[in-house]
């Protein structure tokens, strides 16, 4: 990576409770999650990389330079966009108007976006003339989406964008998402506190305590390393891609194989043979046996041998790193367990189990 | 007879529709101040700005009348710039309104600048307007009530003025004579008929503002403010 494609972010400043000190480069395409318990200061370091917080430090997006130890660029001459967790789309003009606010902004040769297809794209035409005030929070959240996509950025940093949604609107906003990570070729730096976001969206992860970075790295080997500091508790758990293999109309499932195994898991209505898709196995849905039984209600056992032990946060809890094929995968038991079974690296086992679902 | 009647009616209204446009010009951009700065002037010049509240009008016009007068450090100006001296005239007391008025236009200004908070900026910013375009097309409408207001009770308050009127621009008729000096002359000359029908007319008057701001306020609050 050279510095013309990449996102060089590096501050350091004293803020109430925490001290910020990151230093990072981040790849200039794809989704970039920034995760972490409330209060590491994601969302002070989103601020700071837009300059809506003045700290010390340097800030270059895609070889430009927008803050130098000597020179600050004031945000609304950075070629960006931001997502705010409340969207605060402008309440006195209708939706069209708020799309149009940056659009109009920015010089007509710079505008990359057209206004009809961030309309189309957020599935926004019927709602132009509307007021925010009368807009579901899902409708509202699109707009914001669609309206910072309108300024063309060089960088979308999106704040928690769907923390303040219910279940159902989070539903509805993440296939919009998705969409516009295939479909656009700007780095998107996502800050979230949800593990199954991350897991659903992003490409890469940086975890944050305490103003810190704590690990980095590209999605899946962040997630499953051990000594990942990423302290999950009950959401510890490994991403698969995999391709679906086959449909079962009769038991209404489908079969996904991943490099290490296959996985059985229900189907829905929406999948087609062939296509790619993330399934997220948390480890606290894998035990484990020393031999197959075939007499029990479990659908996926997996062969797989054990790499590391480590004990978890949790005291009491143990964390097994195994490797399926060339897939790694976590695995949560109590110690006790560990030792009556005799558990060792090295060691072939079956993995039980219990839940699968697609990262959503 | 009617002139009588007409000539502070019309003055009044002038003065007060000149007042009010001149507050919005200079009080807007102190609002803005008191309502964005954390500088260590804030209350300071909160403070000076309330000062008409509590003072007595008379005090305010006495010291107008010192500055402004042939002494007074603004009465040799006005004198050197060739205008001559304020006092007494119409423009005297557009002056002394302007401040006498100053904080029924900054404090609901600057409310309002309050409640439209720094995250509606923010966003502004993030989507290219830069400072002036972030005032003008987001501060400025999320702020209207607040300019409606300040507008309202400016000119209402000025209207009212008394004191202040009776110190810096005595009694002379099509220049100083507004309502309410009208109607305090009509009293000490006993002709309660007249002083009825312009005191009525201010009632009505006053009465008519009120409701109408009120009504204003509790439709906006009920409408597309979220």
């Amino acid at each position: 990576m050279s510095a013309s494609d990449t996102i060089c972010a590096r501050f350091r400043c004293a803020f109430p409770g925490f001290t910020l000190n990151v230093d990072l480069t981040l790849p200039g395409t794809g989704i970039t999650a920034l995760f972490g318990h409330s209060g590491c200061g994601k969302t002070t370091l989103l601020r700071c990389m837009a300059g809506l917080h003045s700290a010390d430090g340097t800030m270059t997006v895609l070889g430009e330079p927008w803050q130098t130890p000597r020179t600050f660029l004031p945000v609304h001459k950075r070629p960006l966009a931001y997502v705010f967790q409340e969207t605060h789309l402008f309440p006195h003009l209708n939706v069209r108007k708020n799309l149009e606010f940056g659009y109009r902004r920015i010089p007509a040769a710079e505008r990359q976006i057209s206004f009809d297809d961030a309309v189309r794209w957020l599935g926004l035409e019927t709602h132009l003339t509307r007021m925010p005030a009368g807009l579901s929070g899902g409708e509202r959240q699109r707009v914001a989406i669609a309206r910072a996509l309108l300024t063309s950025p060089r960088l979308l940093l999106m704040d928690e964008p769907l923390s303040a949604l219910d279940k159902a609107s989070k539903q509805e906003i993440l296939p919009y998402l998705e969409r516009l990570r295939d479909a656009l070729a700007i780095p998107i730096v996502y800050v979230s506190h949800s593990t199954a976001e991350v897991a659903r969206l992003a490409d890469h992860l940086v975890v944050l305590e305490d103003g810190k970075v704590v690990a980095k790295g590209p999605m899946r080997e962040t997630l499953s390393r051990l000594d990942n500091p990423f302290r999950l508790d009950d959401d510890a758990g490994v991403l698969l891609e995999g391709t679906i293999a086959e449909l079962d109309d009769h038991w209404h499932l489908a079969r996904v194989d991943f490099k290490g195994g296959s996985l059985w898991l229900g189907r829905d209505n929406g999948m087609q043979p062939g296509d790619q898709v993330r399934v997220r196995l948390l480890a606290r849905d894998i035990s484990l046996a020393l031999e197959r039984h075939a007499d029990q209600s479990i659908q996926n056992l997996i062969p797989a041998t054990i790499d590391r032990i480590e004990p978890d946060v949790t005291p009491g809890i143990s964390i097994v790193r195994l490797l399926a094929g060339p897939t790694p995968v976590l695995a949560r038991l109590t110690t006790r367990a560990v030792d009556q079974l005799a558990l060792a690296p090295g060691r072939p086992v079956w993995m039980q189990i219990k839940s699968v679902a697609l990262a959503d | 007879m009617l002139e009588t009647y007409w000539d502070p009616v019309w003055l009044t209204l002038k003065l007060a529709t000149t007042t009010t446009l001149l507050l919005l010009l200079v009080g807007t951009p102190i609002a803005w101040w008191l309502a964005r700065t954390e500088h260590w002037l804030r209350q300071p010049i909160a403070a000076i700005v309330a000062l008409p509240l509590v003072l007595p009008p008379t005090v305010l016009g006495f010291y107008l009348l010192l500055v402004m007068g042939p002494e007074g450090w603004v009465g040799q100006l006005t004198q050197a710039l060739g205008i001559g001296l304020l006092p007494f005239t119409f423009e005297g007391l557009v002056v002394a309104s302007v401040i006498y008025s100053l904080p029924f236009t900054v404090q609901p200004l600057q409310n309002a600048f309050e409640s439209v908070g720094d995250r509606f900026l923010e966003v502004a910013a993030t989507l290219r307007a830069a400072p002036w375009d972030r005032f003008l097309f987001v501060a400025v409408p999320l702020a209207r009530n607040g300019f409606l207001t300040a507008a309202v009770l400016t000119f209402a308050h000025t209207i009212g003025e008394f004191g202040v009127i009776l110190m810096i621009g005595g009694n002379i008729p099509g220049e100083t004579k507004v309502l309410s000096v009208a109607i305090y002359d009509h009293v000490e000359s006993l002709e309660y008929l007249e002083a009825h029908w312009l005191s009525a007319g201010m009632v009505v008057f006053s009465f008519v503002v009120l409701v109408t701001l009120y009504a204003l306020n509790g439709k906006a609050r009920s409408g597309a403010l979220r």
